[in-house]
């Protein structure tokens, strides 16, 4: 190998005097800029019973009005006879970095009384995607940039029994982590003592573990040490206890998004109060382009070494194809 | 069954009302990118003799080892040496490519072949990748050519005939930046005539060249400047002359220093800033999105795939491709089967012939040898009756002889007696 530097060592500063400095170090300058240009995209899918605070926790994640039912405003919520998968887009944007948000709301999910293969249609609209990018990843002529509507991340919101995860948990963590990174969470967890919220925790993170169900950031894919060190201690605190709220309270002189009760004002974005910080900085903060890339470098892989080894006529209209984006409208 | 709704492509957009955080993407990115670590592939064309590798050496700071070239090719191989750069925290893992022998042959109509081939097999490579079932297309060492560095000998006149040739065949499949190499030996104006008749021919050509990126405004100025500097009038050295107080990399002559880092000088700072410092990514963007894209279609079609038949299921794609490659490799061992049956055959043939010629040979041969015993025995009867008759020659002469000596003792008296008789 050849160090760049020649006799004077390290890049001097000033013009004219950068004898030593080739200046390869601008290539990170051009790729940010690139990036900025382009923009990113990010699709989050949550999934979870009604009643848990899932379009709320969205909304409070992007500090906008992202959910669904912010966009469909509809008199009374019904629960739906089955499952429907919805998917919203927006566009953001914050100090010049431009950003497509999908969220994927699953309205109905766990809500029936048998709630048998309720995962199969998220399972089916998750595949559908990897189907779709496929697809336009093998045409002759080829978009400059595939879309992409891969699912990034799936949250599962977990109802606070404090107890222990539920059967139906389980099946759907088992099947949907072998095809997607999921994100558990404790949703409404201001009505849990923060001991209950430990054990309720650990327990849930034993029959993780007994179960064989790898959650994000999944073991096997820490990159090296350091990656596997910052995300052991991600993996000794989930499922993060979260708690959402758009509306903000004064609290101590200062406008804080919380929830207020009689008995105080549980602040979401103190960790004292509740692990939503840590959601937040996780998902976007930190690890959004991890999880992006996992995404397609494994589970999207992974379904195409699947696809790649069936044979053809079976699945050439199973699956669907790219006609399906703009389906029905609902009303 | 399920409902599906989606917003379209209109995403509406949303203002936020406080920090969210994702600002920090671009740098999640940058992050992940600088511990994979980064490629950049430079092809560098041009006759033996234009400084190529010291061009190399200065831009890089660095001295990549390597002998000259020799001279004696025949024909033009590609040498490609790959090296691992770091600066700050940004490793590189740099490969040059330089053409060996291009110009030096007599006859020059295939020296842009190789090249093109070269190029081509770094893209088939990148495919046969992208077509795998299991590929592992992150930890990929990308080979495609990034950047074409095209040196023009510094004549002063015009573009060589080669150079054009080249230059148009290589336009759609890498990014060409054209420069004039050893420009300390063309004077300021004649350099200014040369660009321009440069820029000319390569437009009344249509040779493609890279034209640095006018999109982005932090850097559409800059780059649409360099554009107009094209073709990029380089020196290049790796010596150190003390101009002042400062080591500068020069080359000095007895009628004064050429700076290498001089703008007045030369264009070295140009073409560093824009390959390396402004461009680097775009170069390699353009490659994969455009070029690399190109030869992918091209390839595809010409194996006989077509994007619209709604029946060629996907993964034909990756089978047929399979298939047709086995397809290929089958007709190529039937072909290679056939030359070897038709060589035995030949083989055969000659052998019989041979034989046949060895034959006749040994025929005649003993119908000679026959001949001659004949001859041989003609003769030698012939002899045996010569001797014979010698010998009964011999044996008359030995009695005659005898014979006359009798008679001359009794016969003497007989002559005189003859003569006495005459004298009666």
């Amino acid at each position: 190998t050849a160090t760049v530097g020649g006799p004077y060592g390290e890049k001097a500063s000033g013009p004219g005097v950068d004898f030593s400095y080739v200046g390869i170090d601008a290539i990170l300058e051009q790729m940010r800029r690139k990036a900025m240009k382009q923009g990113f995209e990010l699709n989050i899918m949550v999934v979870g019973q009604s009643g848990l605070g899932k379009s709320t926790l969205m909304n409070t994640l992007f500090k906008s009005k992202v959910s669904r039912k912010s966009v469909q405003a509809t008199a009374q919520e019904k629960i739906p006879k089955t499952i429907e998968i919805k998917s919203i887009s927006h566009d953001i944007e914050e100090k010049g970095v431009r950003m497509k948000l999908t969220v994927i709301d699953t309205p109905g999910f766990g809500d029936q009384i048998n709630n048998e293969n309720c995962w199969r249609p998220i399972m089916k609209f998750i595949n559908d995607q990897y189907e779709a990018y496929l697809q336009e990843e093998i045409n002759i002529n080829r978009k400059k940039r595939i879309p992409d509507s891969r699912v990034h991340c799936c949250i599962y919101f977990i109802p606070p029994t404090g107890h222990c995860l539920r059967p139906l948990d389980v099946e759907f963590m088992r099947r949907l982590s072998k095809v997607v990174n999921i994100v558990p969470v404790i949703a409404k967890a201001d009505t849990l003592t923060l001991e209950e919220r430990d054990f309720f925790k650990k327990k849930i993170r034993e029959e993780l573990r007994a179960n064989g169900i790898d959650v994000y950031p999944q073991k096997e894919f820490d990159e090296d040490a350091e990656d596997r060190m910052i995300n052991e201690k991600i993996r000794e605190m989930i499922p993060f206890a979260v708690v959402g709220s758009d509306q903000e309270y004064q609290v101590n002189g200062r406008r804080l998004l919380g929830r207020k009760t009689k008995w105080g004002t549980i602040e979401v974005e103190n960790i004292a109060h509740c692990e939503f910080a840590y959601l937040r900085d996780l998902l976007i903060r930190t690890h959004m382009q991890n999880i992006k890339d996992i995404t397609s470098s494994i589970h999207y892989e992974m379904y195409r070494v699947r696809r790649l080894n069936e044979n053809n006529t079976v699945v050439a209209h199973a699956n669907g194809m790219p006609e399906h984006h703009l389906a029905a409208h609902e009303m | 069954s399920t409902l599906w709704f989606v917003a379209g492509e209109g995403a509406r957009a949303v203002p936020l009302a406080g920090h969210v955080g994702f600002d920090s993407m671009p740098d999640q990115l940058v992050n992940k990118s600088v511990n994979h670590g980064f490629c950049f592939n430079i092809l560098c064309v041009g006759e033996t003799g234009l400084g190529k590798s010291t061009l190399m050496d200065t831009l890089f700071n660095t001295k990549f080892e390597g002998e000259p070239t020799q001279h004696n090719q025949p024909g033009v191989t590609l040498k490609s040496n790959t090296y691992e750069l770091q600066e700050s925290n940004v490793r590189l893992k740099l490969t040059v490519v330089n053409t060996v022998g291009f110009g030096d042959q007599i006859n020059k109509e295939d020296s842009y072949k190789s090249i093109v081939e070269f190029i081509d097999a770094q893209f088939e490579a990148y495919l046969q990748e992208e077509l795998k079932i299991k590929r592992t297309l992150h930890s990929y060492h990308d080979t495609r050519i990034h950047a074409c560095l095209y040196f023009i000998a510094p004549t002063g006149h015009s573009l060589k005939s080669l150079d054009l040739v080249t230059m148009k065949k290589l336009d759609s499949k890498v990014n060409i930046i054209p420069i004039v190499a050893k420009s300390d030996a063309i004077s300021k104006s004649e350099l200014a005539k040369f660009k321009i008749k440069i820029t000319s021919e390569l437009v009344s050509n249509g040779v493609q060249i890279y034209q640095f990126p006018t999109d982005d405004e932090s850097v559409a100025e800059i780059n649409s400047t360099m554009n107009s500097h094209l073709p990029f009038a380089v020196v290049g050295s790796t010596e150190e002359v003390k101009i002042g107080n400062k080591m500068v990399k020069a080359r000095q002559y007895p009628w004064g220093t050429v700076q290498v880092e001089n703008e007045n000088h030369c264009d070295f700072v140009k073409l560093r800033e824009m390959l390396i410092r402004v461009n680097m990514e775009d170069l390699r963007e353009q490659t994969h999105t455009r070029h690399y894209e190109l030869y992918r279609r091209c390839k595809l079609e010409e194996m006989g795939f077509k994007d619209t038949d709604p029946d060629s299921k996907p993964f034909s794609l990756q089978e047929t491709y399979e298939a047709k490659r086995n397809e290929f490799m089958g007709e190529l061992q039937k072909k290679e089967e056939e030359m070897r049956q038709m060589f035995v055959q030949r083989v055969k043939e000659k052998e019989a012939e041979l034989k046949e010629a060895e034959k006749e040979l040994h025929e005649k041969f003993d119908r000679l040898k026959k001949l001659h015993q004949d001859e041989k025995k003609k003769v030698e009867d012939k002899r045996k009756s010569l001797d014979d008759e010698l010998n009964m020659f011999k044996q008359k002469k030995t009695a005659a002889e005898l014979l006359q000596n009798q008679a001359q003792q009794a016969g003497g008296s007989t002559t005189l007696k003859r003569d006495k008789e005459r004298k009666k």
